[in-house]
């Protein structure tokens, strides 16, 4: 059976923004939008800016996927899947996460 | 095959445009031009000339340039006069002895002012105004005097009165006839204009024959007149209409109309062979056209004519609409009512100060003429009907009566024909607009910047925009300005619902007029507008999820994710204890430091978690965040003025940081840049700002609208001479109007490109409060300036805010993608390439950049 390991506190998210955690020496971009108990994690490296900033990029939907910004050139990283809308190629890897209580965990 | 040899007589408006067409033509490689210009420089604006009171520089008037003229092969001969012509022999010689051999002539030689041939005109302050020497000379009289007097009271006389004015002349306009432009108004347009003008300071004396100059007693001349009265002046205007220079033809056997005028035909051939003539030298069918755009025409038909092609001269419309001394006044057609059997409409609006007068055909279906004083907006309408012969829809005083219920009776676009003209300045149909429109362009500025229409007299600007949004519906593109996917509102819509609303969070208005969650368009953009109005603290709860990373983290990312810092350094003025801190903070942190454009510094290369540390430290040394990260004001870049300067007429530096001050914080569409001069020598660059204050010996000059980047724009004089409490208040007034109404991410320079009416309309707003929106604009404003705190300051003190500071937010590690390589003695010269990132992950060292 696979494992969960804590990561932080569901609290300790803001609604709609994005933080940054180590697991397993990777850098993994969790994400909470709307007001639902729902979180999203991808990698946190942006293959075409080639810098970890995907954590602080906005949030929101687009033709009804949910998407992370990248704050450097904008391109558009699906939080389900880790999906880039404009150049598949460059998509990033998706993590399996959850939330326990108010512990977000990702899967290890 | 060799080339044909064109020589030009007369580098004006409409010889340059000549030339210009020229240059343009396909076959352009089988010609060689040749101009010679009797002035000392190239062709220049003249329609513009009375903006050169206003501020604008000899340089800005120039419709060409020695290099344009160079890169196209045309020779150009300035301040040398062609005083024979030889077309036996087909050569031309000029007053320096210079012959030239010509295979074809053009003859655009202008105008000269008539000046009545009154005794005692030829004294030294007796001037005329048609050229820039005639400029220079005006400015060197009026210094010296006090009382002005400018002799005619038609279009270019009242321009001339305005010059004086602006010169600060006590100033008066003699006219021979009974009123103010007798050739384009009718009596009442006459009336209404001379009350509105005098209401302004400028007296008018009509019905006024001078018949002598003499000395004066309490200024320097006295006019007498045929009716016993008199005037004392110290400068005297001659404006009293303009004669064809046709000197040239005239003593070389050229066919010359009975009064003046070069004769020619359809073709704008003269009577010798291969000899041309357009514009204002130029008679055709009997008649001079004073106006610029028939001597457009004429050069486009030469052209034509030259290189083989078929179009003709056929005469033009002299319809005009143009602001005089602040007034708005229109012509067109038949003014005057002297078609026979013609009948005549009248509204008259004395509390408004509006005359209007519409005449009809006979029959009472078709527009032959109109008067318009005081609103001109029917003009566009008018014209239209009247040149494209259309059938007037419903009863004709709808045309000239005011909309009650709002809805303007205007005629649809769509009655027009293709070849209706739009713009006459520059010649520019419908057509030619639905082509541009079907090219690509598919917003105001595109349309100018393609066709040219509305960047002569910009009287067309309204029309434009009809048969351009006519255009855009005709092709079927719906014109979708709303803010993204999830608003179908524009920016400005949103604006009013959040002002009108009171809605004060992004949640809210989602709600309530949204859909989805939001994209990284529309968050900020409203993120921006909720600042710009309510100013709260943008890193709270319900607006963080807002903003950009560089407004969340109140630092600008760089492209490896970490931040640059820039403090506030209001005006650029800095003391040495904080040039200290600054220095210290730069080196402890290891940061790369560099002076930005905006007179401040900038540190490259903090990472999440030392931006707090070094913000405590700025703040303890009296430093506050400088917005670099925001679309809000950035700097307002100064010189150092009066207090220092051997030329600085105020205290640029006082200013610059009072107004920095008072608009730090201020979040807006687009970034705003200001800067201010202490003299016109103007060593702030104030004109490439959106906002712009230049210091005169009278007070503070104000421009707008101006910027640098990818696509400079000079700003536009706005107004003169203002004092501190009106400057700011005007300046209070531009940034919320331009807050409310422009689109996301547009500069004010873009967004005066596509306001309809331009720099004039914003006038109406700001100036004269057209809109009646002034009071709330200030109160608005004040609201921002009172409710300001520095975001750092404000950060440092929330433990709870600090938390997000961090790289990793369950590790104290920081990102290990980080690399930089050392140059000219910084050792975060640059960022690192990947592969030297891999090396130096492997313990190579790289080879560093020699201190140069």
């Amino acid at each position: 059976m696979s494992e969960w390991k804590d990561i932080c506190k569901f609290s300790d998210l803001a609604a709609n923004t994005g933080v940054c955690a180590l697991h397993n020496q990777e850098q993994v971009a969790i994400f909470r939008v709307g007001k639902e108990q729902k979180v999203y994690a991808i990698s946190n490296y942006d293959p075409i800016g080639k810098a970890n900033v995907l954590s602080r990029g906005i949030v929101g939907d687009i033709k009804g996927k949910l998407v992370v910004a990248s704050p450097l050139y904008k391109q558009h990283f699906c939080l389900e899947t880790g999906e880039c809308l404009e150049e598949p190629e460059n998509s990033v890897k998706a993590y399996a996460i959850r939330v326990e209580g108010d512990v977000v965990q990702l899967q290890a | 095959m060799s080339k044909q040899k064109i020589i030009v007589v007369g580098n004006g408006m409409v010889g340059h445009k000549f030339i210009e067409n020229m240059i343009e033509h396909p076959d352009y490689d089988q010609y060689e031009v040749v101009t010679f210009s009797e002035e000392p420089r190239l062709a220049y604006d003249r329609v513009q000339l009375s903006y050169y009171f206003a501020g604008k520089t000899v340089d800005e008037l120039m419709l060409t340039s020695p290099d344009y003229y160079d890169e196209n092969g045309v020779r150009f001969i300035v301040s040398d006069k062609v005083v024979n012509i030889d077309h036996a022999n087909k050569k031309v010689v000029t007053a320096s002895g210079r012959e030239e051999s010509y295979d074809k002539l053009i003859l655009a030689t202008g105008s000269y002012p008539f000046v009545p041939p009154i005794p005692g005109k030829d004294q030294e302050h007796c001037l005329v105004y048609r050229t820039i020497e005639d400029l220079e000379g005006m400015t060197a009289s009026a210094k010296v005097s006090k009382v002005g007097v400018v002799v005619g009271g038609g279009l270019l006389g009242l321009e001339a009165a305005n010059a004086l004015k602006n010169l600060g002349l006590e100033t008066h306009v003699v006219e021979f006839a009974p009123r103010l432009m007798a050739v384009q108004l009718d009596e009442g347009g006459g009336q209404l204009l001379r009350s509105k003008i005098e209401a302004l300071g400028v007296s008018v004396h009509t019905e006024k024959n001078t018949t002598e100059i003499v000395a004066g007693e309490t200024c320097r001349y006295r006019m007498n007149f045929a009716d016993g009265s008199h005037i004392e002046t110290d400068v005297i205007l001659f404006s009293a209409g303009i004669r064809p220079q046709d000197e040239l033809a005239r003593q070389f056997d050229i066919e010359i109309g009975p009064r003046g005028g070069i004769v020619i035909d359809n073709n704008c051939l003269t009577s010798a062979k291969d000899v041309y003539a357009i514009g204002e030298c130029a008679l055709w069918d009997g008649k001079i056209y004073g106006l610029v755009a028939p001597g457009y025409n004429m050069a486009k038909v030469a052209v034509s004519h030259i290189t083989g092609g078929d179009l003709a001269f056929e005469g033009a419309d002299m319809s005009t609409k143009l602001k005089l001394l602040g007034v708005d006044v229109a012509s067109i057609g038949d003014a005057q009512a002297r078609t026979p059997g013609c009948l005549s409409y009248t509204y008259s609006d004395g509390h408004a100060g509006v005359y209007k007068r519409l005449v009809v055909s006979a029959d009472n279906k078709k527009v032959i003429g109109a008067v318009l004083v005081g609103d001109v907006e029917a003009y566009g309408n008018l014209l239209q009907m009247m040149l494209g012969d259309i059938e007037i829809p419903g009863s004709p005083e709808a045309l000239i009566l005011p909309s009650i219920d709002g809805a303007a009776p205007a005629l649809g676009v769509d009655a027009l024909p293709d070849s209706a003209q739009i713009c006459s300045c520059h010649d520019v149909t419908k057509g030619d607009i639905f082509e541009a429109v079907k090219g690509g362009c598919t917003d105001l500025s595109g349309i100018k910047s393609c066709t040219k229409a509305v960047t002569g007299c910009g009287g067309c600007a309204a029309m434009t925009t009809q048969v351009m949004n006519a255009a855009l519906t005709e092709m079927g593109v719906e014109v979708d300005d709303s803010l993204c996917e999830h608003f179908s509102y524009t920016r400005q819509e949103i604006f009013d619902i959040i002002r009108v609303k009171g809605i004060k969070s992004f949640d809210e208005l989602l709600e309530s007029h949204g859909q989805g969650h939001g994209c990284e368009i529309c968050k900020p953009a409203i993120g921006s507008m909720l600042a710009t109005h309510w100013n709260e603290y943008v890193l709270d709860d319900k607006h963080i999820g807002l903003q950009d990373t560089n407004d969340i983290f109140l630092a600008n990312m760089q492209r490896d994710g970490t931040y640059s810092v820039v403090p506030r350094i209001a005006g650029g003025e800095i003391t040495p204890e904080q040039l200290i801190v600054l220095g210290e903070v730069g080196r402890d942190f290891g940061l790369y430091t560099k002076i930005t454009g905006g007179q401040r510094i900038d540190f490259f290369g903090a990472q999440l978690h030392e931006l707090p540390p070094i913000w405590e430290r700025l703040v303890e040394a009296g430093f506050e965040t400088g917005h670099a990260y925001g679309k809000s004001l950035r700097t307002v870049k100064s010189c150092v003025g009066s207090t220092w300067c051997r030329y600085g007429m105020l205290d640029s530096v006082s200013m610059a940081v009072n107004l920095e001050m008072r608009y730090k914080g201020l979040r807006s569409p687009h970034k705003l840049k200001m800067a201010v001069s202490g003299c016109t020598r103007e060593c702030a660059e104030a004109q490439g700002k959106d906002v712009g204050v230049i210091a005169t010996d009278k007070g503070w000059n104000l421009y707008l609208c101006g910027n640098g980047g990818m696509k400079p724009r000079h700003a536009d004089l706005f107004a003169q001479d203002l004092d501190d409490e009106t400057l700011i208040k005007y300046i209070d007034r531009f940034f919320m109007f331009y807050c409310r109404t422009a689109d996301k991410l547009q500069r004010t320079s873009v967004w005066m490109d596509n306001l309809e009416g331009g720099i004039e309309y914003l006038h109406e707003v700001i100036v004269e409060d057209k809109l009646g929106i002034c009071e709330e604009l200030e109160a608005d404003m004040a609201r921002v300036i009172d409710t300001y705190e520095c975001e750092w300051k404000k950060t440092l003190n929330s433990p709870e805010r600090l938390k997000r500071f961090a790289h990793f937010i369950n590790s104290d590690l920081t990102d290990d993608n980080l690399a930089y390589v050392e140059m000219r003695g910084q050792a975060k010269g640059r960022i690192a390439t990947d592969e030297e990132r891999q090396k130096l992950a492997k313990g190579v060292e790289i080879e560093t950049v020699e201190l140069v």
